[in-house]
């Protein structure tokens, strides 16, 4: 009896070593601007690149989003790459390609990520492409090398966690609030050494874009790994993408991939489930998005914990500038952000756009879409003037204000509602203070200017 | 990188938790080149003030001279930069002691030498308890797994395969090259088994 993880592990392993780690063949690798470390350490020993045709580059995390690059070292980070990637012969989604975009968001969109694909990238969010029924997962620089060098990484099989949601979501509750919602729970670190599978029929009802949502936040809960087994919306969300399977490929493809779902009675060794008729909107109030509570909370108060726990919690109120006791609701905010590999997507602007439609926001703000695909597509649906109109601006894709590399940042003591995944110190700029949310979230917070429950603002037939 | 098996040196308390790779080294610095190092970089926001002036009580600021860091739950977790590890390295560190570590960190410690011991959590608390700011006498052994810090004698866990390499400083691209025929066959059987898994317009074999 096999789980989803085993037998993508077992389609992988070429050797295994008596000490537990196991050689992984790599089917995609996907390099960025910061993998220059890696490329670097292959040049320092004179190798080359084993499989030029399985790596693809791409321009995301310094990528302006509004004009030149914002500086000389920015600028030279993307040249690196596209340097890079043109010496080894890989092909490069750079800036001036129409199918630029965030790693997490053009892999699947052009037909890169499949089921059934070990798939790494020096990015920790790698686990979005597990939404496929993929083993996806982030690795450093070091590892980064390595398959560059032989296509192939050594890893031990983590432990396996099953993540079980059953039940209907509320109308304004999405894969987002799931998300932190178990994060909540179990902890920031509650899933480390394991490789999360998230099975239901809640997930089952997930879209793509909602299936990789969840998964990308895996690595927040600690998971290494997120996955979904594949099933006929991911069969779907695959058929007619560039670089995917056609035709007799495409169908004996399937016919493999149907394979691909733990067996009823594989064990885990940890298991998990939630009710998704509990899960209410969610933000976070601190500084690690274990930090999570329905919109509905007020901000915990450091007195009545004890130990390292309140001081964590105080130490995290001081650098968010909240005080205990205080509706979530009164906190006002400077800015909201939407975007990023978590929540760029086009279902993600559409979910935003429909809060914004025919209202103004209170605040600034930036949306930037997933990819160049995302912007188009959006653009075609008038979503772009949506956003506009409602005052925010409307900018190209990139990770921005996700990371603050690329100029694209949040000032220190500034307040802003994101769509993102990390609301560490520092994270969208020195001193920045990040609540993370859905985008239909972060649209109402931009009406108000408030952290804001979004469900009295949704029409009865916007069911997120 | 090369092997080792004991280390002797300073070790200071960091009092915090999930102390995240985003504060070990801050995106705004990750477009510098190894080769100037990256020690200075270290917990940077937190080591200096708005002013670009050192916090006085920082541990890192009080013992600059500390080789083994003393944290709580879920350090490094986050993104998997592993400049991150290189801040910590450059500094000067040899081994975090932690309850419990990312992921990805742990493993990027691993590739550069530097230990992520995992002790339990309650010992964490008296050790930090015991520590508060000051610098302490510290002798890991990599080896038995002991750690001894303070008037304290600490086991660490630590997978067997990352002991090896820490131990031997293997380099994997090295070790693989050994597999390379297992690799060609691998290879070859997927592409005729699953052809599906190789991108549509790369040829295949
Ligand atoms: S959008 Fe943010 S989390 Fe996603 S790859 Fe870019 S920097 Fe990383």
């Amino acid at each position: 009896m096999k789980t989803l993880l085993d037998k993508l592990w077992d389609a992988h392993e070429i050797h295994r070593r008596d000490d537990g780690a196991s050689l992984m063949w790599v089917d995609r690798h996907f390099v960025h601007e910061g993998s220059h470390h890696a490329f670097a350490k292959l040049a320092g020993r004179g190798g080359s690149v084993a499989e030029p045709g399985l790596t693809f580059g791409v321009v995301d995390h310094y990528a302006p989003t509004r004009g030149p690059a914002a500086s000389p070292e920015i600028a030279r980070m993307i040249e690196t790459l596209e340097k890079n990637t043109r010496d080894h012969g890989i092909t490069c989604f750079g800036l001036n390609d129409a199918r630029q975009g965030i790693v997490h968001v053009i892999g699947p969109e052009q037909g890169l990520t499949l089921p059934g694909l070990l798939i790494n990238c020096g990015d920790s969010h790698t686990s979005t492409h597990g939404a496929f029924g993929a083993l996806a997962f982030g690795i450093g620089a070091t590892e980064v090398a390595h398959v560059l060098a032989t296509q192939t990484v050594w890893q031990k099989r983590p432990k396996s966690m099953r993540i079980t949601v059953t039940g209907r979501l509320a109308p304004g509750v999405g894969a987002k609030d799931l998300a932190l919602a178990w994060i909540a729970k179990l902890g920031a670190h509650g899933a480390q050494g394991h490789a999360i599978e998230y099975a239901g029929d809640t997930v089952r009802g997930l879209t793509m874009e909602g299936r990789m949502t969840l998964c990308n936040l895996s690595i927040e809960g600690g998971g290494r790994f997120g996955m979904i087994a594949p099933d006929k919306t991911t069969f779907d969300y695959v058929s007619g993408r560039p670089f995917a399977p056609s035709d007799e490929d495409l169908d004996r493809a399937v016919g493999e991939w149907q394979a691909l779902a733990s067996d009823t009675d594989a064990a885990f060794d940890t298991e998990v489930t939630l009710q998704a008729s509990d899960i209410a909107p969610i933000v976070t109030w601190g500084t690690s998005p274990e930090d999570a509570l329905p919109v509905t909370g007020t901000v915990p108060d450091p007195s009545r914990l004890s130990g390292p726990k309140a001081d964590r919690v105080r130490t995290a109120l001081d650098y968010m500038g909240l005080v205990p006791g205080r509706a979530l609701v009164d906190v006002e905010i400077d800015q909201v952000f939407i975007g990023s590999c978590t929540n760029a997507r086009i279902e993600d602007l559409r979910a935003a756009a429909a809060v914004l439609s025919g209202r103004r926001a209170k605040v600034p703000g930036l949306v930037s879409p997933g990819s160049r695909l995302v912007q188009a597509q959006a653009e075609a649906e008038g979503l772009d003037k949506i956003f506009t109109e409602a005052g925010l601006d409307w900018v190209g894709p990139g990770c921005s204000m996700c990371v603050a590399m690329n100029g694209d940042r949040v000032e220190p003591g500034k307040r802003c509602a994101s769509t993102t995944n990390r609301n560490f110190r520092g994270r969208q700029g020195r001193g920045a203070r990040t609540h993370l949310m859905s985008p239909a979230m972060v649209a109402a917070a931009a009406v108000t200017g408030r952290l804001t429950d979004v469900r009295p603002m949704l029409g009865s037939e916007a069911a997120a | 990188m090369s092997g080792w098996t004991r280390h002797t040196g300073k070790a200071v308390a960091l009092d915090l938790e999930s102390v995240d790779t985003d504060q070990l080294l801050t995106a705004r610095f990750m477009t510098t080149p190894r080769a100037e190092g990256y020690g200075r970089y270290l917990l940077y926001d937190l080591r200096y003030n708005s002013a670009e002036q050192p916090v006085p009580d920082f541990p890192l600021n009080r013992v600059p001279d500390a080789s083994v860091l003393v944290a709580r739950r879920n350090f490094g977790g986050g993104s998997s930069r592993e400049a991150a590890v290189y801040a910590l390295v450059d500094f000067g560190i040899r081994t975090v002691i932690a309850p419990s570590f990312g992921d990805i960190f742990a493993s990027n410690a691993v590739n550069n030498g530097l230990l992520p011991a995992r002790v339990d959590e309650a010992e964490i608390d008296a050790l930090i308890d015991e520590l508060r700011g000051d610098a302490a006498h510290v002798t890991v052994e990599l080896e038995h797994g002991e750690i001894e810090i303070g008037s304290r004698k600490l086991a660490f866990t630590l997978d067997t395969a990352w002991r090896q390499k820490l131990i031997n400083g293997w380099d994997d691209i090295d070790l693989t090259g050994h597999h390379h025929p297992a690799i060609a066959r691998y290879r070859a059987r997927r592409a005729k088994a699953q052809p599906w898994a190789f991108p549509a317009g790369k040829a295949a074999g």
